[in-house]
Formats: structure tokens, sequence, C-alpha cells
């Protein structure tokens, strides 16, 4: 690339024409360059399989051995393909250092964190023992570790993910490193977290001003961060420019029809935009444009040769496709050029919500575990308050999402409702029959009208089962005993959720994840149930994936009259598919209403910080606005804070004068309607009632 | 901490006992100790036989419960009853239980270390030759059970004495009694090089495997690449990051390692003519000695949960997982 | 389709080749190898005893004149098929016991591991060893049952343990959310899933029955005279090994050939079964 350098300096990084071919003939990674300016943060995008991860081992050299890398890394002007092992391993840490996804796995489990980062002071600086630890505990206090002489001496699994990524940045940031590699190192995290590491890294760059390579899936988090961006799709760069260009003005329809796809918060009507197909398998690349097969805007002469990095305009932006010009000259987007699916259309007017049939109503569950210790005797410790007392209720035809953090009790509410047994306290009533109540052969009869959804696709369908036979299971439990009926209604099910008859005779294992999503989806309408549980149906699928799935489950809704209970971690999901949305923290309803009421006017403070703690793909809106951060992790819910839960992290308690605050610390507050006419209530002591600050164009 | 020991210790005393009572009554009923009185030239009479059984708790005449609750209230004080000849079992016991120690203890540690630090050796060389062969040997050696080996052991140490004309190794008894002092030291240490090594062997293979195995596993993890990440070394990142990860699963391999020891001691003492535990529990079932046999299970089962307990202990101090606090 | 990748990945892998064809060739010399020896094992050549091996007697005679070589291809057979009936019962015991105590949990579970740690605290030899004597005169299948019987606790808590990850996976789940009872989802669900663990278990128990039965038959614990097994001629070949090697070494031999054998076919076969697998 012959971009001119934005900075005084040359690049500290540059790579060109990087190649990366696994042992077997994979090739990985496909003619990736890029450069990066001190102080700058490039973003690498991709999705899953898309090469981006493989790029930043490469560079590290820590690709295993038996790998073919060719092309050019230079650091400082420096090549480090070929170089000798120990020049490499001199460098690692010191000029380069790298943050890995999963904090738990990267950490070696027998040694302290302390410990740990006291080695990598150590193998670069020629300091004591002492000072490396007295290093470490800066290290750890700079990062926002409370308490670091203490927790310096704890083990990686005594700390929380957040605290355990924080550790792995002050790691990181040992040595003053020139470039830091992060390899989604937000993904295993919860939204405020997120946010919160984010700041971290933030932090570290100003500490140390490293160029920062930023690899991520989630385009929100590029968009807040990244000054310039690169693309990856089949481990080859297909558009690369400054953040704005790409966002605003992206020049080759895979980013194009990405950045389409997403559901966004601040847009929740819309009719999502999937991309079709699925990306190509690494081993089996076609001839052409790897993207022609699910290319909206494909001629002839795509599948000719693979399009090469071009310069558009003028600038430092380059894109790999052959009507790129084209795209730019006409002014072309996501939106006009990728087929906007039909909305279904409504099967009957809704009637009001009070006039609709009750499918699932929740009142006052609770479910404790105790908290056992010990590996051969088991003793009870404590009691995990995992579900607390919630209340809420699904109408015929209506979408309620439960979202909320991991830990809030999400799951186990979807476990208790599921189940089908006798709650430890509360009642569960589905379909106007008490959960507690019900007789052996009721309680089977009932499970054809409730039905779930699984989140991951991999785990959801027995491996040993052709697909014909995981869709039959159900029907056959519950009386088709007729083989020609049980495949007429098998073959109905595949063609409802957009797959062919004849799939039914294949493995799951050769489906993508956005097809054995849907074939799950199937087996849950097998029975034609009423009501769907949906446990996070999409969060574990790419973006271009999910957005066909998203736009499945709402088109079935709509022409099958169905309910859902959805649960979900990712607010922009949410705030498309539901109706009504359940707020959780720590076992509590923190705050419930229409999305609308919610969204538009949060009144709990932690819904108001998670809203705001959500990245939005969208640079200019990303950088200019406000986010409330919460400080410190999750209490445990084996000892949760007497009062409001939510008072140890909450911001507007900070605020209150010390009587009001007492309140919140001796008073439990419980979910009180905010407006008489409204839909609407939310469990503070001090709901805020005016202005949305979170949820901006809204 | 010192609670949960507590529970783990009562909790493998009552396994213990529960395990030697079922031995017990396995033996009452299965072994015959009247037929070594039975068929004597003179002929024994009966009422003496019976007179002399009773004695030493053997009479099958006796309800075998009644002779449980004799046997098990003379174990609880201490004494593990008479011998078919009226010999005490203590005294015997006292005898065999150092020479048996004593090869387990050699056969554990030599096992173990050598084990582990050959199958992590091979790890760190996987795919290279020095892998392939210490695999292939592993692997051969597992097929060949110990009586097959330590046959073979004196078949060697025989036709290297003969060769030589002169006695190099030792292959019968624990030493020699005509030697004294250093003299005999040094041949206690020849008899013990053919049995440690026909018990090791087969230990030394089982941990290069699976210390091979763990660590590959560990190998492949994120925490070994966060270590050469920050700058070491892959020698440096393999010794303190890898091995010392994957020494916890292959621990927890101990207990059970120890138990396939267990018998394999009982061939080679019968072997190489020491006189132990095993070669006992081999000599009294033959000889329908049920409180010998009972005396013999009894030093099993508290040898089996000292090792398990070991184990637990050695997992617990290398991971800091597992640490109750 | 996926017992078509597997067998296509055991052809491919050359222990299990090699394991394979040596089997073959060790079944094919205990089952036909009699037929084309000049003696039957219950002959007895009068003229002959404790010869080496020669052109009459391919691999010697014992003292009282039996051919080595008709006797130990006998002893092979009893030894082989031991070994697999062994494997069979253990295996399938192991996959019952394991399967209920982690799907069902609670008691069942407590109770059977219960009894499973407590046959562990004894090592399997020496209870068979206290209770051969009862079994002399009686069938050898009794000695199959004992060490089978003996011998799937392990197993059993292999299995147990991935029981209880597969009892909270989703597909699991979505069974027992239709309505679908306990033992079918374990037959059904369950147990298939575990098949790769279970065939190589029952495969690495082939050997170790093999080699449980010589351990035992050594000190005459085992098979009973007149039958022979590999182990009880190991045994009376052992205590004449300096003089007349050739009673030892051929038993001895093909013991640890056939356990050899049988071990590559279970290391290819993990290989093969086990897409984790590293090596």
């Amino acid at each position: 690339m012959t971009e001119p350098t934005t900075g005084r300096d040359a690049p500290i990084l540059e790579v060109s024409d990087l190649n990366v071919t696994f042992r077997g003939g994979i090739k990985a990674v496909r003619g990736v360059s890029y450069r990066l300016n001190r102080g700058e943060i490039l973003g690498i995008v991709g999705e899953s399989g898309s090469g981006k991860s493989v790029t930043s081992l490469a560079v590290m050299g820590l690709l295993p051995e038996g790998t073919e890398i060719s092309g050019s890394v230079r650091l400082h002007g420096k090549e480090l393909i070929g170089a000798r092992e120990e020049e490499l391993t001199r460098l690692r840490g010191k000029s380069v250092s790298m943050i890995f996804q999963d904090p738990l796995s990267a950490f070696t489990p027998v040694y302290t964190i302390g410990d740990q980062i006291a080695e990598a002071v150590r193998i670069h600086q020629k300091v004591g023992k002492d000072q490396a630890a007295r290093r470490a505990v800066e290290l750890l206090d700079l990062v926002g570790i409370p308490r670091p002489d203490l927790r310096a001496k704890a083990f990686p699994h005594e700390f929380s993910g957040g605290m355990r990524q924080r550790a792995m940045i002050a790691m990181a940031i040992a040595n003053d490193p020139d470039v830091l590699i992060c390899d989604e190192p937000t993904t295993a995290l919860d939204v405020t977290i997120q946010a919160q590491v984010l700041e971290v890294l933030k932090t570290a760059q100003r500490e140390t001003g490293a160029g920062i390579v930023m690899i991520t899936h989630d385009l929100g988090v590029v968009a807040g961060l990244a000054d310039r961006v690169l693309v990856m799709y089949a481990g080859k760069p297909v558009e690369t420019g400054t953040v704005e260009e790409i966002y605003y003005r992206p020049r080759q329809p895979y980013t194009m029809g990405l950045l389409a796809s997403i559901p966004r918060m601040d847009r929740p009507t819309e009719r999502l935009i999937p991309i079709e197909g699925n990306p190509p398998s690494p081993a089996a690349l076609p001839p052409g444009c790897p993207f022609a097969p699910r290319c909206p805007l494909k001629v002839e002469a795509c599948d000719d040769a693979e399009p090469e990095l071009e310069r558009i305009g003028t600038g430092g932006r380059m894109s790999a496709c052959i009507r790129s010009h084209e795209i730019d000259l006409k002014g072309l987007d996501g939106a006009t050029v990728y087929p906007v699916p039909e909305a279904p259309a409504q099967r009957e007017e809704r009637r009001p919500r009070a006039e609709r049939e009750t499918v699932l109503k929740v009142d006052d569950l609770v479910r404790h575990y105790p908290l056992m210790k010990g590996a051969v005797f088991k003793r009870q410790v404590g009691t995990v308050h995992a579900v607390d007392g919630i209340s809420f209720d699904i109408a015929q035809g209506e979408t309620l999402a439960l979202v909320g953090e991991s830990g809030c009790g999400k799951t186990t509410t979807l476990q208790q409702i599921m189940q089908l047994q006798a709650p430890q306290g509360g009642t569960v009533v589905v379909l106007g029959k008490d959960s507690a109540k019900l007789g052996k052969a009721e309680r089977k009869e009932l499970r054809r009208d409730l039905q779930i959804v699984f989140q991951d696709p991999m785990a959801a369908l027995d491996p040993r089962m052709p697909v014909g036979d995981i869709l039959a299971e159900p029907l056959r439990a519950h009386g088709y005993k007729d083989a020609k009926a049980v495949r007429a209604r098998v073959a109905e099910l595949l063609t409802l959720v957009g797959l062919a008859p004849e799939h039914a005779e294949r493995y799951p294992q050769h489906f993508s994840g956005g097809q054995r999503q849907r074939i799950g989806i199937a087996r849950a309408l097998a029975l034609e149930p009423k009501l769907i549980v949906l446990d996070e149906p999409v969060s574990a699928l790419d973006v271009s994936i999910q957005a066909g799935v998203i736009n499945l489950l709402e088109d079935l809704k709509a022409r099958l009259g169905l309910s859902y209970l959805f649960v979900a971690h990712d607010l922009s999901v949410v705030r498309h598919l539901a109706d009504r949305v359940a707020v959780m923290y720590l076992g509590k309803i923190a705050e419930i209403g229409a999305v609308d009421e919610v969204y538009g006017a949060p009144a709990h403070p932690y819904t108001r910080a998670l809203l705001s703690a959500i990245p939005l793909p969208d640079p200019e809106l990303e950088r200019s606005r406000t986010r409330i951060l919460l400080e410190g992790d999750l209490p445990s819910p084996a000892d949760p804070p007497s009062g409001c839960r939510f008072r140890t992290r909450c911001p507007k308690r900070a605020l209150l004068g010390e009587a009001e605050a007492r309140k919140c610390d001796e008073v439990e507050p419980t979910v009180e309607r905010l407006a008489p006419a409204g839909d609407h209530g939310a469990a503070c002591h001090y709901p805020e009632s005016t202005e949305a600050v979170a949820a901006p164009g809204v | 901490m010192g609670a949960y020991l507590l529970k783990r210790l009562i909790s493998n005393v009552l396994l213990v006992a529960i395990a030697a009572s079922m031995a017990y009554f396995l033996a009452a009923t299965s072994l015959n100790p009247r037929a070594k009185y039975e068929g004597r030239q003179p002929p024994v009479a009966e009422a003496i036989v019976d007179a002399t059984l009773d004695d030493y708790n053997l009479n099958d005449k006796t309800p075998v419960f009644e002779r449980y609750v004799t046997w098990a209230s003379g174990v609880v004080t201490g004494d593990l009853g008479k011998t078919w000849d009226g010999k005490s079992v203590n005294d015997e016991m006292g005898r065999r239980i150092g020479v048996s120690l004593r090869l387990l203890l050699i056969g554990t540690i030599v096992g173990c270390v050598v084990g582990v630090t050959v199958g992590a050796y091979a790890a760190v060389k996987q795919y290279r030759l020095s892998d392939r062969v210490i695999g292939v040997s592993a692997f051969v050696i597992m097929a060949v059970p110990v009586f097959v080996l330590a046959t073979m052991l004196t078949l060697v140490a025989v036709g290297i004495n003969d060769t030589l004309g002169f006695t190099l190794l030792e292959y019968t008894g624990e030493y020699n009694p005509a030697l004294s002092g250093w003299d005999q030291f040094t041949n206690r240490l020849n008899h013990l090089i053919l049995p440690t090594i026909s018990l090791a062997l087969g230990q030394i293979a089982f941990y290069s495997r699976i210390q091979r195995n763990m660590m590959l596993d560990v190998l492949g993890q994120d925490f070994v690449r966060t270590a050469r990440a920050k700058g070491l070394s892959r020698r440096t990142a393999l010794f303190k990051h890898a091995l010392r990860t994957s020494l916890v699963p292959a621990a927890t391999y101990f207990a059970f390692a120890f138990g396939t020891l267990l018998t394999g001691a009982t061939f080679t003492e019968k072997i190489f003519g020491w006189h132990g535990m095993g070669a006992w529990l081999v000599d009294s079932i033959h000889s329908h000695d049920t409180n010998a046999v009972a005396a013999v299970s009894l030093f099993a089962a508290v040898c089996v949960l000292v090792a398990g307990f070991l184990s637990d202990l050695i997992v617990a101090a290398l991971d800091p997982r597992v640490r109750v606090s | 389709m996926r017992s078509k990748v597997t067998l296509a990945r055991l052809a491919r892998n050359p222990q299990a080749r090699y394991g394979l064809l040596a089997l073959v060739l060790l079944l094919a010399l205990a089952y036909i190898g009699p037929f084309l020896g000049p003696y039957d094992w219950t002959d007895k050549d009068f003229m002959a005893f404790l010869s080496p091996p020669s052109a009459d007697h391919w691999w010697g005679t014992t003292q009282i004149g039996q051919d080595v070589y008709a006797v130990t291809l006998r002893g092979m057979q009893k030894s082989i098929v031991i070994g697999f009936l062994v494997a069979l019962v253990s295996t399938g015991l192991a996959a019952l016991v394991g399967a209920a105590a982690g799907y069902f949990g609670g008691w069942v579970d407590k109770a059977l591991m219960w009894g499973a740690d407590l046959l562990l605290v004894l090592p399997s030899f020496l209870i068979i060893a206290i209770i051969s004597p009862r079994l002399k005169g009686g069938s050898w299948l009794w000695f199959v049952l004992l060490l089978a019987l003996f011998s799937w606790m392990i197993t059993s808590r292999v299995v147990r343990s991935m029981t209880l990850s597969l009892r909270e996976r989703e597909f699991v789940l979505a069974a027992r959310y239709m309505g679908i009872p306990g033992w079918k989802i374990i037959l059904r669900h369950i147990v298939p899933n575990l098949s790769s663990l279970l065939i190589i278990d029952a495969t690495i128990n082939v050997s170790g029955a093999i080699i449980g039965e010589a351990a035992l038959s050594f000190f005459g614990f085992g098979i009973q005279p007149p039958d022979v097994s590999l182990g009880t001629l190991i045994a009376a070949g052992s205590s004449k090994v300096t003089g007349y090697p050739w009673l030892f070494l051929f038993p001895a031999g093909l013991l640890v050939l056939l356990v050899l054998s049988v071990n590559l076919i279970g290391d290819g076969l993990r290989d093969a079964l086990d897409p984790g697998s590293t090596k």
C-alpha cells in the first residue's frame, strides 16, 4: 500500500502480501497487507474463519510448526518473517504484545496473576524479583483492579472474566510495547464489562503510545475505537479505509451487506437484510471472487479471477471488487443493492393485549441452589439466589425478551419453566395450567405446546442422528405412528424453515451454523406449539447469518401465531424481535415493559447503563455519546447486597443525599408501574422519568 | 483443609474396614485349612483337628460370622490371628512387610520420575525420531506382563553370568546371608537391580504415555501461547508453564498405577525369590491359610488407599484450583 | 456417513493396519494352525521328552512328551476366547452402570459409584486369587465372569463423567423437554454418543483380560488342568526356563504378540474415532 503516512514517522508495523498455509494445504490467509502508525488503532473486521486471528499470530510468529508463511512483516523496518527464533523471542512482549480472547485459558492456571505479570517484566528488564513484583502491582493498579497488592497473589480462576482481561492488558503493556495486538479482547465479556475493558484499553494506549491492531467481529466496537478499518473475507482483505469511509460509504458488496445486516438499536423497525449463503470453506474456494456466490451485484466477469485490492477515489481507501468504481459513482449502499425480504403480513388484526389469551404466567418464581464446596465431601457453604421472586406474563402472539448479563438468572428462569415441575416458590402457569398441579400424562401433553430452541446449534442436535430422525423424534414421542405421515411432516417442516426436504437424510455436521439453527427451529415447530422459548437463538451465529434467522423467527411468529419467550443478552437483537422486554439483575427484574417505552425512556439506572454500554456500528454516534460506566463486577448471587441489589454499582446512588441513599440500602424496591397508562414498570426507588440519554437516534 | 482431611481419613478407614472384611469372608469361605490336617499319616483324630483349628480360629464348623467376629476383634487390638500351623501372623508380617515396602517404594519412585521425564521429553520432541522410539518402546513394554519380563530378565542374567564365568547379576533372594558389612550392602543392592527393573519398567512405560498425552494437551492450550507471546523462549515456556501444569492430570493417575504395581510386586517377589507380602499371599492361598490371606488383603487395602490419599495430596499441592481454602 | 469416515481414517492409520494384520494372522495361527501340525494337543510322544525344537516337533516337547506347538495353540485359543468374552461383558456392564449413575444422579449415582470404589480398594488379582480355590473343578466360564466382574470399574467412572456432561448437552435437554423417558434417552442419545469410547475401551479390555487370565493362571489361580491357556503354559515353562527355554519362549512370545496387536488396534481406533485427539 502506498498511502501517505498520516503521522510524522514511518509506520511501526508494516505487513505486506502475507500468506499463511497450514499443514494440509489450507490457505488461511491470502495476501494481507496493512500498515500501522504510532498511536493509531487499526480495526481488522471479519466473520469467523476469515483469517483475521491467523494474521495476527503470523505477525507474532506463534503459528504451529510446519505452517508456511510468506510475504513480509516489518517492525520498525526490520523483517520478521524468516528471522531467527531468538530474535523473535526478544521482540515478543517487548515491542509487540498480544491480548487474547479467552482470558481464562490464556493464563497458566497454577501460577498467581502477580507472578505471571512479574515474569513478563523480568524477561525483558533487568530487575530483581521484588521490584518486578512491585511493578506487577503497579500495573494491576493502572488497569483498575481494586486492592492490587492483594489481588496479585490470587490465581487466575479466582478472578472474574473482566478482571482477568484487565490483568491480561496489564501483562501486555508491562514492557511498554510499540504494537499491541488485541484478538477479540471483549468477545467473551458482558456488555457493561466490555465497556469497562475498552476504557482500560484506551488508557493503556495513552500510557504506552502504542499502535493497536484490534481484531474483532463486532462492528460496534470498531466504530468507537478504530481510526482505520480492514475488512477480511475468506482469508483476503476486501476493503480498507478510514472508519468513516468504511461505515458511511462502503464500496465492496460484502462490507455493504455486513453493515446492512446488523440489527441496530437506533433503527429498530427496519427489516434486517441477510446475506444469502455461507462463506466458502478455505479448502474449496470458488475460482473467481470468493464472495461472488453470495453477491447481489455479481456479473459474469466475477467468476474469472479473484479481484485484487484497488484504490478508489483519492486517499487511502481500497476495495477488492470489479464493480467498486461503479458503486462509488452511483453511490449505492447495502440497503439498495441487497434484496430486502418482505415483512410478513399479520395473520389477523391484533386485538389489544388485555383481550388476548395469556400463554405464560410466571408469578413470584424463586429458585435457590445450595452452594457446594469440596471435591469428595460436598458441604453447603451458602445459597445461590439464582432467581429470587420474578413475575411476568406473555400474551398470545407476543414476544417477551428476558435480558441481562451472565449470572442474572435468565437461564435458570427458562429451565424452571421448561421443566414443568412445581417450582421452589411461586407459580408457573402455561396455557392456563399450573405446572405444580400437572399429572404425568398432562405434563407430556402440555409439552406439545411448549417448545424450545437452544443457543448452540452444534450441541442442540444429536450428531449421530440424521436430520430426518431428529425432526421425527418429537413426532414419534407424541403419537405419530404412521411412517409416511412422519416423513411428510418432516418434509413440510424443512420447507417451512427454508431448507429442502432432501436434507432429511444428511447428518447435522453437514450443515452450517445458520442451517443447523433452522433445523433446531423446525424441531421446535414439529408439534405446532403455541409458545416457543428461544434461548439465545442467534448469539452463536455470525452477523450476516444471524439476520436471516431473525427474519425467519419474525415470519414464523406472524404466520403461525406463535408466542416467544426470548432469552438474550444482545440488546440490539431484542430491540428488533421483542414486543416487551424484562431486564434482569441478580435474580430480580429491574425493569419491564413495552420495548419502545423501556428503550425510549429507561427508568432503572441499570437499564440505562446497559443500553449505553452497547457499541453502535456508527462511528459518529458512537464517538459522540456519553457512556454510563458501571463500576466493578456483578456481586456474587450467593451473597446479594441488602436492599436494592444494584446499589453497589449504581451510578445514581452516588448523587443521592444520605437519607435517600439509606433507603436503597435498607428497602428492597419492587417493580412499580411508572405511568398509569403505559406498559412500563421499574424496581427503583428513584426511577428516571425524564429524557432518554442512553439510546441515541430513538 | 484440616477438617476435610479428617473426613477423608475417616471414610478411608471405613473403606479399608469394609474391604478387609469382605476379603476375610471370601477367604474364610473359599479356603479349607482342615485339608492340611486330613489325610495325614498317621491320621489325626477329628476331635484333635477341631481343637487345633478352634485354637487358631480356623474351624469351618464354627459359623463364619462367629469366626469373623473373633478375627475382627483381634484385628482391632492389633492381633491378626494365627497361621494354619499356629504361628503368629503378626510376626510373619513383621518380617515380610519391610521387604515389600522396599520394592514398592523404589518401584514407585523410579517409575514416576523416569516415566514423567521420558514422557515430557517425548512430547517436546513430538514426531521426531526420539519420540517415536520412546513411543514404540513404551508400547511394547506395556504389552509384556511382569511375569514374562521378570522371567526374561532371569534368563538374561543367567546368560550373562554363564558367559562371564562369575555371578555379575544376582537373581534369587534378597541378599547373601554369608556376607557382612559393606559387602552385604553392595550385595543387597545387586539383588535389587533385576526386581527393580522388572517392576519399574512397566510403570515407566505407563507414566511416559500418560505424561506425553497430558503434555501434548497442554501444549495446544492458550496459556502456553501467552507465555511465548510475552517473550519466553519455547524451552522455558514448555518447562515452566506446560510441564508444571500437565503434572496435575498425570498425578491423578498415581493411585491407579499403584494398584497395578501392587499386583506386579507379587510376581516380582515370587520370581526373584523375595519373601515379601505378595509371595506370602500366593503361598498362603495354596496352603489354605485364611488368616494370612486376610492380613495381606488388609495390607493391600491400606496401601491402595494411602496411595489414593497421596494422589489427592499431590494434586492439591500442584493445582491451586482444587485446594479447599 | 460417520462410520465411513471412521473406517477410512482407520484404514489410513498405520498402527491399526499393522495391528489388525497381526491379529488376523494370530487368529489364523490359533484356529487353523492346529490342523497343519503333525500332532494333536492331547498326543503324547513317549519317545521325546523335553526335546528341543526339531523337524518333527516344531516347537519342541514338554516333559510328558506333549507337542509344544499343538499345546500352545490350544492354550492360545482359550486365551483369545477369554479375552473377548471378558471384554464384552465388562464393557457392557461399565456402559450400563456408568450411564445410569451419570444420567439419573442422586442416590442411584451414589450407590453405584460407592460400589465401584469399594471394588477398586482391593486389586482384582487378589480377590480372584482368593476365590479361585472354589472354582477348582468348575467351568472356566465362572473364571470369565469373575474377570469381567472385577474389571468394569474404571471404565464406568469414565462413562459416568462423560454422561454427566452429555446430560447437560442441549440435544439431551431437547429430548427431555419432548417428554421422552430417561432409559430411552440413555439408549438413544447417550450410549450411541459414547460408542467411540466404548469401542476403544472394549479393545483395551481384551488385552487386559488376556494378561489378567495369564497372570492368575501363572500361580494356578486361573484355568485348571487338563485345560491349558497361555498362562498355565508360561507358568510351566518359566520354572524350566534356564534349561529348556522353548517351553517358555513360545507361549510367552505369542502372549506378547497377541496383546501388542490388540493394543495397536485400540490405539488406532482411538485416533480414528476421537477427532479431538492430537496424536
